[in-house]
């Protein structure tokens, strides 16, 4: 007979074994995919890692996806923390790119500094504001975040198009969904030959910022308390709607900051699709790694890893980026089932007497 | 007699805990046998496992002396053997209608309202029943609701019906009731497995009494070998005791005075009433009633957690009416709430961090960043003082027995030496040594000038407790009595709405 | 003019009316499902690429239920037997789909198939005609809505479904397999989600684009809200979207001087609008929301 049991205590290592095995079998589920397109897997292995770690200079190439995606799991873990479902962190990095790019195309300045900093401020704010309106709806009417941070990532993606195929397009573009190319002054300066820009700086400063917010601070605890059991941080004299305003805010202004670095760092003008989906996979990176820092750090340089592996797919196969999502939909499949066996014990037992 | 169930050396573990030790025991026609037990003793893991909830690990059982598997409810329905669970098996947003379909066994693919209706309302003729059956479940007293459970076991012509703690939520009269109606129920040669803690009721009711302690069955007992203190003995070790002997008194000063107080609950209906409460300090007052009249809707607006709409409260002749949970608890107000898991404690978190749950603001324990040394300190101190178990350190408190949850809830509380605890049915679902040691500190802080609002539905509990006890019903208090001076029977009448004539 | 614009909603309308209906089964038995776009996109390509190799309509829906259905039992599995979180499931779901008809139907972008055609009945009837000269899915959907309907408040498996859906533990105790209707649900939800994709690719368009669905999905997600958990409701919900996803594409093509984009945001918009609205007119007690949505169901977790 087969008996399904609650495991009460579970040790981390077998956790991470679990994780481990689900993570292998959804790669593996992947690359039969990729099989049945008729893929040479060998070979396609080799590329990945000539790509990612084949030189110094790919793996600063590496580094340039992981910054978005770490920034926006930044941002959505602030939310999660809390078990708020901000799946807008797409829509919040445009509207972060949006802003900053206005910024850098509108406001003459001379100085690098202000420059870079009052786009970073723009990004920051705009994003807030864009995803506080949905913590906003939260509070006042207790309409489900999860379809209106969804719905806003849409309009989001719409507006950055509006402009850059209108108002905004170069008129030297050739009739590219482009904008002007930014000035030196609002580009984040790079990392000696390479194109890895400071936006890693603040990439690595917004993970720390969020390790001592989250797990060092009175204000992180009243969150966490909110996150585990909203009734008894009720019953403990905590605001739970002023909360969830400034986790909103909080969560949409730091996604929003993946914008800055991708148009200030990497693209250096606003355009059509500036991500590839960071922004959903910043759910994923949240969701995985518990919201742990270290976990969000390592999740995001695998993910970045994924995106590599599906530009090496585009440009040496002619397989549609979107694939990645496939990738990511099939770990989170083989994860969760991981998750049951972390979660539960089964075991083979025969009943005496039967 | 004929034996129509047979148990025979069940056994149960989850995990390392041994639930049930080969228990063995018959059931026969027509009888009414009381499985006697204190919580935690494995009463209800055994019932779960004859009614196809839980599979044994060992052991097997009979009906009508047929080896019988049952792997889920229905097996067991199938086999006539239904159970009216502690916590109903009712969906509130259904009709009492669908409700009972739900439950009827054998029944066509499209429904026939008029059919199945007059099914259901010839057994509510028969036992005097006036339930309206296109109305939501919601709608219904608890008392209803428990006749509609027992109704969906004789609508599928069940023989063994087994009704956990049953008497719980009703008042005496209530109880009486339904003892009379399982009476007749016997009559008509159905077998009854009581569950129960209660010993006199037990007494009252039952053909037999199976005796379990910490998962065995310590005795079983036939009629004539009833005797209160050799139960209470053989249940939990020791006799009883009726009350306490306090060497403490409550001053004659007033602390908290309610008057005219009316809240209403979330479906815009009045949860308080007119409600008007007096307590001294450094008394015990209880508050006995059928849980649903009010008890929680007062324990929140004391605590903050919801605005009354008229009335007043004053605290050493300070007005309170109004004020957060934050306020409340500057006040020198405590909490024990009702349900301690699901308002209590933030399951997820360490015991460490559930201990600073109230008081995480003070200057000691943080400000802008947590002073984890300090937190360490204070915790650890009153893990000491209450004497928590908890396995792995920084383990979350969710992994805790209900027991030690509530130690967690009541340190934490008493920690700050309040005015005044509002305790919400504080010992509901624990084994007899935690009670008396929730019980111990309750009077222990009494004896430092500490109030305290007792509120529970256990009038026993209530009589050894309280100094005063106050009765509500229906967001009222109906009154005042000394327990040295008033019979159960009067406050069961009370705690029904029957006014006191005097 | 009206007469178009009823037309345009109507043809507009009848996917989300699809994909609404399907999420409903499935939030009745307690099951969210974020993963409804993903499903719209797996039914817009299955039903597309098995028509376009066997040249028949009729199979490419029938694979469009199929494969829906099976990809719609993975979110079953995970959240019934193997007790998954069910947003990030639904999540993966629709990363899933959104992916692998990308990946999948690259060869299927340009091709053409002649789409499903309508049944002309009445001829030039104000108001008849674009209501009776719709094609053969249109009346189905609606046949299909009253069938779900009758099901859930009239038969016995449907008053079981509800309970799972309210209150898992009494079902259980019933004798009602709470994972296996849960899955049931799922499953049958997915092939009607799956419909609705297969009515944009095989009716609408007909076309296979990738990420054609645009959205649809989610909006029946808010939809499920919006019609309060009642499959007639849905109905007015869609074809007020219909209505608004149409006739921006009407004003796109008449060259008003609205830019596209604006006029694309438009559902979207709608969609938060009408969220708005139903949670104002919120009343706790009229709320139809299954009460156990969204809860794994574990029988030794119950108290």
């Amino acid at each position: 007979m087969i008996r399904i049991e609650k495991r009460i205590s579970n040790s981390q290592n077998l956790k991470s074994l679990a994780k481990f095995f689900s993570f292998v079998i959804g790669i593996l589920i992947s690359l039969f995919f990729l099989k049945f397109l008729g893929i040479g897997l060998i070979d396609l292995i080799k590329n990945i890692y000539y790509d990612a770690f084949g030189s110094i200079y790919s793996f600063t190439e590496l580094l340039i996806k992981m910054v978005p995606l770490l920034i926006c799991s930044i941002g959505v873990s602030f939310a999660f923390k809390m078990k708020l479902w901000n799946i807008g962190s797409e829509g919040q990095l445009y509207i972060g790119a949006l802003a900053s790019s206005l910024i850098a195309i509108y406001i003459p300045l001379n100085s690098h500094y202000l420059m870079i900093f009052l786009m970073f401020l723009a990004a920051f704010i705009a994003g807030g504001l864009w995803s506080g309106l949905a913590g906003f709806l939260k509070v006042k009417l207790n309409v489900n975040e999860i379809i209106v941070t969804l719905l806003m990532n849409y309009i989001a993606i719409l507006i950055v198009d509006y402009l850059v195929y209108g108002p905004l397009k170069d008129p030297e573009g050739f009739n590219f969904p482009y904008s002007k190319k930014f000035t030196d002054i609002a580009k984040l300066s790079t990392f000696g030959d390479t194109r890895l820009h400071t936006g890693i700086v603040l990439a690595i400063f917004l993970l720390i910022l969020y390790y001592i917010l989250m797990e060092k601070s009175v204000w992180g605890y009243e969150v966490r308390v909110i996150g585990s059991n909203p009734n008894a941080a009720r019953y403990a004299g905590i605001n739970i709607n002023k909360n969830i305003l400034i986790i909103m805010i909080l969560s949409g202004g730091v996604s929003a900051l993946a914008g800055f670095t991708e148009v200030s760092g990497v693209l250096h003008r606003l355009q059509h699709s500036i991500s590839p989906g960071y922004g959903y996979t910043a759910i994923i990176i949240a969701w995985l790694s518990n919201q742990n820092s270290i976990g969000i750090l390592f999740s995001s340089l695998f993910m970045a890893l994924i995106f590599l592996a599906g530009d090496t797919l585009q440009l040496n196969y002619q397989i549609p980026i979107s694939m990645v999502n496939a990738f990511q939909g099939i770990l989170l499949f083989t994860l969760l089932t991981g998750d049951f066996f972390i979660n539960h014990k089964i075991t083979m037992k025969r009943r005496k007497n039967a | 007699m004929e034996k129509i169930l047979e148990l025979k050396e069940i056994s149960k573990k989850f995990g390392n805990f041994q639930a049930n030790k080969n228990i063995s025991f018959d059931l026969y026609k027509g009888e009414i046998l009381t499985i006697l037990g204190e919580n935690g003793a494995g009463k209800s893991t055994l019932m779960n496992i004859i009614t196809g909830f839980y599979r044994s690990d060992d052991g097997e059982i009979y009906v009508n002396g047929k080896k019988v598997t049952l792997t889920s409810p229905k097996d067991a329905i199938k086999h006539g053997i239904g159970m009216v669970h502690q916590h109903f098996m009712l969906v509130k947003n259904l009709t009492v209608f669908e409700n009972l379909l739900v439950a009827l066994k054998d029944k066509r693919f499209i429904i026939n309202k008029n059919r199945y209706a007059n099914i259901f309302l010839n057994i509510f003729k028969k036992f005097n029943l006036n339930i309206d059956l296109d109305l939501p479940l919601w709608k219904l007293s608890i008392g209803e609701q428990q006749w509609i459970e027992i109704i969906k076991l004789l609508i599928n012509d069940c023989q063994i019906l087994i009704l956990d703690e049953p008497t719980t939520l009703l008042t005496p009269q209530e109880t009486e009731f339904l003892f009379k109606f399982l009476f007749e129920l016997k009559k008509e040669g159905k077998s009854i497995i009581f569950i129960s803690h209660k010993i006199k009721e037990v007494m009252e009711v039952s053909d037999r009494i199976v005796i379990l302690k910490k998962g065995e069955v310590v005795s079983i007992l036939n009629k004539e070998d009833f005797n209160e203190n050799r139960i209470s003995h053989l249940m939990v070790g020791t006799v009883l005791k009726n009350k306490y002997d306090k060497d403490v008194k409550p001053s004659d000063d007033l602390l908290l005075e309610i008057s005219n107080l009316y809240a209403k609950n979330d479906k815009g209906l009045a949860d308080l009433q007119d409600f008007n409460l007096v307590v001294r300090k450094s008394e015990i007052l209880g508050i006995a009633g059928i849980s649903g009249n009010g008890q929680k809707a007062l324990a929140e607006v004391l605590t903050g957690l919801k605005d009354p709409y008229k009335g007043k409260i004053s605290l050493n002749g300070i007005d309170i009416t109004y004020g957060t949970a934050r306020q409340k608890y500057i006040h020198g107000i405590a909490h024990i709430p009702e349900d301690r898991k699901a308002m209590g404690i933030a399951p997820d978190l360490t015991v460490e961090e559930n201990l600073i749950l109230k008081n995480f603001k003070d200057k000691e324990l943080g400000g802008i960043l947590l002073n984890r040394k300090n937190i360490n300190r204070y915790a650890n101190d009153l893990v000491e003082k209450f004497n928590i178990q908890y396995g792995v350190k920084n383990a979350p408190v969710r992994l805790l027995s209900g027991g030690n949850i509530q130690k967690v809830i009541i340190a934490r509380e008493l920690s700050e030496n309040p005015t005044i605890l509002v305790a919400l049915y504080p010992t509901r679902g624990l084994d007899i040594g935690s009670q008396e040691f929730i019980h111990q500190t309750i009077i222990e802080h009494q004896k430092k000038g500490m109030s305290t609002i007792y509120i529970s539905e256990d009038l026993d509990e209530l009589f050894k407790i309280s100094d005063r006890i106050a009765v509500i019903f229906r967001g009222k208090n109906m009154g005042y009595f000394e327990p040295d001076n008033v019979d159960k029977k009067t406050i069961g009448k009370m705690m029904g709405g029957i006014i006191k004539d005097d | 003019m009206l007469d178009i614009i009823i037309d345009t909603t109507i043809r507009a309308g009848t996917p989300i009316l699809y994909a609404t209906i399907g999420a409903i089964i499935m939030e009745k038995s307690g099951i969210i499902n974020l993963g409804i776009e993903g499903l719209m996109l797996i039914g817009a390509l299955s039903g597309f690429y098995f028509t376009f190799i066997t040249n028949s309509l009729l199979i490419g829906f029938l694979a469009a239920i199929l494969l829906s259905a099976a990809a719609g039992s993975i979110h079953g599995i995970l959240t019934t037997y193997l007790k998954a979180n069910q947003i990030v499931s639904g999540l993966a779901l629709t990363m899933f789909g959104t992916g692998i008809t990308a990946m999948l139907g690259k060869s299927m972008v340009g091709e053409n198939i002649r789409g499903l055609e309508r049944i002309n009945t009445v001829k030039d009837i104000p108001f008849l005609s674009p209501v009776l000269n719709q094609d053969i899915m249109v009346y189905i959907s609606i046949l299909l809505l009253l069938l779900i309907h009758f099901f859930l408040y009239r038969t016995t498996i449907g008053l079981n479904l509800r309970t799972v859906g309210e209150n898992p533990y009494a079902a259980d105790n019933a004798g009602i397999n709470v994972h296996l209707y849960r899955l049931f649900a799922v499953v049958i939800g997915s092939g009607i989600v799956g419909l609705g994709g297969a009515y944009l690719s095989l009716v609408y368009t007909p076309l296979w684009i990738e990420n054609m669905s645009a959205g649809r999905g989610w909006i029946a997600v808010a939809l499920v809200i919006f019609s309060n958990w009642d499959v007639r409701k849905a109905l007015i919900g869609s074809y007020l979207f219909g209505g608004i996803a149409a006739n921006q594409l009407r004003l796109q093509a008449m060259g008003t001087n609205i830019p596209v984009q604006i006029l694309q945001s438009l559902p979207y918009l709608f969609t938060i609008l009408v969220l708005i609205i139903s949670s104002l007119k919120n009343d706790s007690t009229k709320q139809n929301q299954p009460e156990s949505l969204g809860n794994p169901y574990d029988r030794e977790d119950r108290v």
